[in-house]
């Protein structure tokens, strides 16, 4: 199963990306686990530093942005 | 150019509603409606056309050219970058961290913090439609200098130890790993993203500010500003100033209201450092940076500027009113 982890200090922007990555996977049935990072050390740890970011299996794979859902369904398939 | 604006304007104000020119409110509503169509029509345009050609300037990208340079190249950089990186305001903090602990210095990091808000390409394009060119490019400058200045106050009086401390103690990540962009279909795919997220972000802030515009065109006598916002009248600078400082609004969505005090014969100083206090700064970008500073380095960074936006204020009143 996969492991997304949202990163973001509780902004809108990273609550809607959560959300994507929940509503794209339920539509694809797959099952993934979702966890929000809001803790600012572990964010930047990943080396972030515009929110929202998805870390899929520890890899950071987007930063700054609410993704599309067609880029979400490349990672939720890939 | 945007006479086209203007004649729709005329159309839908005076034939479609029937309103009379020379009344408050036909003028009132052809301002609305010439801005409306203006500026909306500008900030698609710009934000469309940037983000075709700079598919990513990322927060991330700044803070390593800017890392290790000396000050006489890091300051007017972080300025420079500071106006054209898009960056929304939720992210302050984790740039704000980021640049620390790159070693870029705190002077310079609250130099690209400041110039940020202040100027951007779309309120620069936008401005300049409404009240000139010269304008918008001493808009430009006085920005870029208050920016550098503000940083290099801070600088100065070395308040390092108003940075709360767990942000020294924070260490950066690898970081994402960037994939280029190269089709076509992909760059317009992210420069129209950028306009759903910079205009869905923005508009509301323009809409009040040309609402507001337009009741000051219409309905505020040109005397009442004569008397109270004149060159003469010493406390028009810090009057505006402090009137901006609690406002928050985008740089753009201000640009209308400065189209009508323009209009109305306030002096070019005192509604541009109207403008700078409102973009620059405001309570919750102030709450944002609380995370990072302490309550005496706030006031101080908000001292700094609303001294440095009054200097501007006076200095253009007095060399071009």
């Amino acid at each position: 199963m996969k492991h997304f982890k949202v990163l973001g200090s509780g902004c809108k922007k990273c609550a809607t990306t959560a959300d994507l990555i929940a509503d794209q996977a339920k539509a694809l049935g797959v099952e993934v686990e979702i966890e929000k990072v809001t803790d600012m050390g572990a964010i930047m740890g990943y080396g972030v530093m515009s929110t929202p970011g998805v870390v899929v299996d520890e890899k950071v794979i987007h930063a700054g942005s609410v993704p599309t859902a067609t880029v979400v369904q490349g990672w939720i398939s890939a | 150019m945007f006479e086209i604006f203007t004649r729709l304007a005329d159309w839908a104000a005076y034939s479609l509603l029937g309103l009379a020119p020379d009344t408050p409110l036909g003028e009132s509503v052809h301002f609305f409606i010439e801005d409306i169509t203006k500026i909306f029509f500008l900030l698609v345009l710009i934000v469309f056309a940037i983000g075709m050609f700079r598919s990513m300037l990322t927060p991330e990208r700044v803070r390593k050219v800017v890392a290790g340079r000396s000050r006489a190249v890091s300051y007017p950089m972080a300025v420079g970058l500071g106006a054209v990186t898009p960056f929304c305001s939720c992210s302050s903090v984790p740039l704000f961290i980021g640049f620390l602990e790159a070693g870029i210095p705190l002077g310079v990091t609250m130099s690209f913090l400041i110039a940020s808000p202040m100027i951007n390409e779309v309120a620069v394009v936008v401005l300049a439609a409404a009240v000139g060119w010269k304008v918008a490019l001493l808009y430009v400058a006085a920005g870029l200098t208050v920016g550098i200045v503000g940083g290099l106050a801070i600088e100065f009086f070395k308040l390092e130890k108003w940075v709360e401390g767990y942000v020294w103690k924070i260490r950066m990540g690898e970081g994402v790993a960037e994939t280029p962009v190269t089709s076509m279909k992909q760059r317009i795919d992210y420069a129209w993203g950028q306009v759903k997220e910079i205009v869905g972000r923005i508009w509301i802030y323009v809409f009040v500010g040309i609402a507001i515009g337009a009741v000051l065109h219409g309905f505020i006598p040109q005397e009442f500003f004569v008397k109270y916002a004149s060159v003469d009248n010493l406390l028009a600078v810090p009057t505006a100033v402090l009137i901006g400082i609690p406002l928050y609004s985008n740089a753009t969505g201000v640009i209308p209201i400065v189209e009508a005090l323009m209009a109305k014969g306030v002096p070019i100083g005192t509604v541009l450092a109207l403008m700078m206090s409102v973009a620059a700064i405001s309570l919750p970008e102030m709450i944002i940076l609380r995370k990072v500073l302490k309550p005496p380095l706030i006031a101080t960074f908000t001292g700094i500027l609303f001294v440095a936006f009054i200097g501007v204020g006076y200095l253009f009143n007095a060399v071009l009113a």
